[in-house]
């Protein structure tokens, strides 16, 4: 084809009809009510304490990954005990944002949401948008197997602050996962390698590993975020949880902390030293992790989540086990202070046709029999208390559950990663040129500085307050 | 009465085929319609209404799951324009416009010349030119999903084939990091581009090529000109259009790049922004910061750029050179 098919005036008339048709076509993206419809209820008693109606139908939507969702089938069949008049339609999906968006937007969600996964669903956005129930009413009721107990005191700490969004708590995690450094107990045993508490035993253990041969770190270079977890730690158990708070809040020259610099040079110290595997800085997660199960490497950054992750590539009697971030001294917080946040998080939308069943499927779902059948069948801390007590455990699920104990209430979360994504990447970037020593600590507080002062200035980006 | 008379009767006389004739034409309208509605449907749901809605939603402030947005005019595209990010983004979408539809052209064109005129004389394509073209072709064959994981593992800085090449030949000295090191990790997304392009811009040049005729270049190399001459003075002024046309189709690609760098790249799009390009910064904008209103600013800014390029690459085709 070429341009002299096309005239002036078919174009103009063409762009005509299409200014004309826009504004009509275009009001369908966000024509869904908001309005809602009521959902009806029956009567409330002490065994059901929402007041089910018992023939409502409920839709339960879960991302079906790692974990599956055999666990939430079997809570089903609990559900359907109690209300025998109910109707489930289960769905295992994968995309959940892309399935669920439009559904939220036309006002027609399902009942329960497990909104997980890579394509997951804004809550943030959702919440600012009246999408979701306040689940207080939840966590107010009885537990499901002690009515004397309130479902909110049988959870790990920082369930509840994890799941409340401006005020209200409209998210309610399923899982619990710790982050620190993982390595393979045999190897260490073989060796006579201990884990070292502080980050001076950290670089002598590292002149020992590499004197073998083996590389002592490794990371998961294509996203460094897994490398930004330990400087975290370290500087926040440096700062306290003041510091936490600070960043949290955006407030000015939080980053400059003393301790966040230290953290910022211990972690440049690493490979300035050559301690992390060559060509590390470009390996995938899959690749870094390979590498480690391998033996290539002897110390990995991440979270609970790598058994399961690693389960067809670990050789037998690999045996990995989680151990803490050392301190890099005058720590303010308890040095078995760890990096732990509840995940898998359960909606309830606001605009379900079956509000209270959503809400009562939760309270089963969040009962200890379910919770131990999840950490039986996916090895995975759920984010109840004493969920695993007398289940076998794998080695790194009880060095998890281990460090999760010890660790007690000195338990570091960050806010801000999950309130400001451009923040977020802001940091992992810089973290990636601090790693390859492209920038220096100086230069990386700067620059960390610098993006958490434009975010604070930047009127259209909601602030949220960590108190 | 019959001056009278005669006019009705003529007019009367032919009235009665009339309606079957328009009935005939309207068969035709009507058949026209029917073949031509349930498309043009499809486009206006399908094609014409999402730009619409992009168009809208570019002003306005829309989470992606609200049941409503506000309006909030230009503030979009202001603040596109203080986005360093993607302002970073622009850049490396113009330095792939500016090389990678260049350098998948120019290998395209050698290749098909050697295909169809790369024999030593000058007539016919080297030995195995069937073997090279079927070769060159597979690329084409693989969806870019795949081409990406598979160069992913190829510049693996590792175990990947290209350093395990280099440290085999004792080029040590040359093995990279290739997708982690800010200088070369555009270059590295550009070479699989090429690589997975060029094969199809081969078939296509060596189509046209052999449309051309024999005689030409018969004539040419009974003047004594050498192969180079006739590339230059006769296969590609011949070859214009074609060359045009690819120019058009590799820019589009050159202004997307979204798949490549979503799954080849640290970060993605990094290290440090250094293969950022607008797709990404659309994606990521839409789909993990939730701001779907400032994302459709990109697109329609992306939009815009690619009709741009559009009208600019075709304006070239008014001294077209005609065969005789």
């Amino acid at each position: 084809m070429t341009s002299h098919d096309i005239s002036r005036r078919s174009v103009l008339r063409a762009a005509a009809v299409l200014g004309l048709a826009a504004p009509g076509l275009a009001a369908c993206v966000t024509a869904g009510n908001n309005g809602g419809q009521s959902s009806s209820s029956g009567d409330k008693s002490a065994t059901n304490p929402f007041g089910v109606k018992a023939d409502a139908p409920l839709e339960v939507v879960v991302f079906k990954g790692a974990y599956g969702d055999d666990y939430v089938i079997a809570a089903e069949g609990v559900y359907k005990k109690q209300f025998g008049g109910a109707v489930i339609d289960h769905k295992g999906i994968q995309k959940v944002g892309d399935t669920l968006r439009p559904r939220f937007v036309a006002g027609s969600p399902p009942d329960v949401v497990n909104n997980t996964g890579a394509g997951r669903l804004d809550i943030a956005a959702l919440n600012q948008s009246q999408q979701l129930e306040n689940l207080d009413e939840l966590l107010d009721a009885p537990s499901w197997d002690d009515p004397d107990v309130k479902l909110r005191d049988t959870l790990l700490p920082g369930v509840v602050e994890d799941g409340t969004y401006d005020g209200s708590f409209v998210r309610f995690n399923y899982a619990y996962t710790a982050w620190g450094l993982w390595y393979s107990k045999p190897l260490f045993e073989k060796n006579g390698w201990m884990w070292p508490q502080t980050w001076q035993e950290m670089l002598e253990l590292c002149e020992d590993i590499k004197k073998t041969g083996i590389a002592p770190w490794t990371y998961q270079g294509k996203f460094p975020e897994y490398m930004t977890d330990p400087l975290l730690v370290m500087a926040v158990r440096g700062g306290g949880m003041d510091l936490l708070k600070s960043i949290d809040n955006l407030q000015p020259n939080a980053w400059r902390h003393e301790s966040v610099k230290a953290a910022a040079e211990a972690i440049a110290e690493l490979s300035g030293k050559g301690y992390l595997m060559q060509g590390s800085e470009a390996l995938s997660h899959t690749e870094a992790q390979a590498a480690w199960c391998q033996g290539k490497a002897a110390i990995i950054p991440s979270g609970s989540w790598l058994e399961a992750e690693q389960k067809s590539v670990t050789p037998a009697g690999f045996d990995m086990v989680m151990g803490a971030v050392p301190s890099l001294g005058g720590s303010r917080l308890k040095n078995n202070a760890i990096h732990a946040a509840s995940s898998e998080a359960y909606l309830v939308p606001s605009q379900g046709k079956n509000v209270q069943g959503g809400l009562e499927f939760l309270r089963m779902l969040f009962s200890r029999n379910a919770m131990k059948d999840f950490a039986k069948s996916v090895g995975t801390l759920p984010s109840v208390k004493g969920a695993t007590d007398g289940i076998t455990m794998s080695p790194a699920l009880s060095s998890v559950s281990e460090a999760v104990r010890k660790a007690g209430d000195d338990t570091i979360n960050y806010r801000h990663r999950i309130w400001y994504p451009t923040l977020t990447k802001a940091v992992d970037d810089s973290v990636a040129e601090l790693v390859t020593r492209r920038i220096t600590p100086a230069e990386w507080v700067d620059r960390v500085q610098k993006a958490a002062d434009d975010l604070a200035k930047d009127t259209s980006i909601k602030k949220y307050e960590r108190k | 009465m019959s001056v009278l008379t005669r006019p009705v009767e003529r007019a009367a006389a032919p009235a009665p085929p009339a309606p079957s004739k328009r009935r005939k034409r309207n068969r035709g309208y009507g058949f026209v319609i029917g073949a031509l509605a349930p498309a043009l449907v499809l486009h206006v749901i399908f094609v014409v209404s999402p730009y619409a809605q992009a168009f809208y939603l570019s002003l306005t402030d829309w989470n992606g799951v609200a049941g409503k947005a506000n309006f909030v005019g230009f503030d979009n595209f202001e603040r596109l324009a203080g986005d360093s990010l993607f302002l970073d983004a622009i850049k490396n979408n113009l330095l792939l416009l500016l090389l990678m539809p260049a350098a998948t052209i120019a290998i395209g064109l050698f290749l098909a010349t050697m295909i169809q005129r790369g024999g030593s004389d000058g007539r016919s394509g080297v030995r195995g030119a069937r073997f090279y073209e079927i070769v060159f072709f597979f690329p084409q064959l693989l969806s870019v999903a795949i081409v990406a994981v598979l160069w992913g593992f190829a510049y693996n800085p590792n175990n990947g084939l290209i350093n395990g090449v280099l440290r085999a030949i004792g080029l040590d000295g040359l093995a990279r990091s290739w997708l982690a090191e800010p200088s070369l990790a555009l270059f590295a997304v550009m070479a699989v581009m090429v690589w997975s392009g060029v094969g199809f811009y081969m078939v296509l040049f060596s189509a046209a090529i052999d449309g051309i005729p024999r005689e030409i270049y018969e004539a040419a190399l009974i003047d004594g000109a050498s192969g180079w001459t006739t590339f230059w003075r006769i296969t590609l002024p011949l070859l214009r259009d074609n060359v045009q046309v690819a120019f058009v189709y590799l820019g589009m690609v050159a202004l997307d790049a979204f798949a490549l760098v979503q799954i080849m790249t640290v970060g993605p799009g990094g290290p440090d922004g250094a293969t950022e390009v607008m797709g990404l910064s659309l994606y990521r904008t839409a789909f993990e910061y939730g701001k779907f209103g400032y994302a459709s600013a990109m697109g329609v800014a992306l939009f815009f750029g690619t009709l741009v390029f559009a009208l600019v690459a075709l304006r070239g085709n008014k001294n077209r050179t005609e065969l005789a």
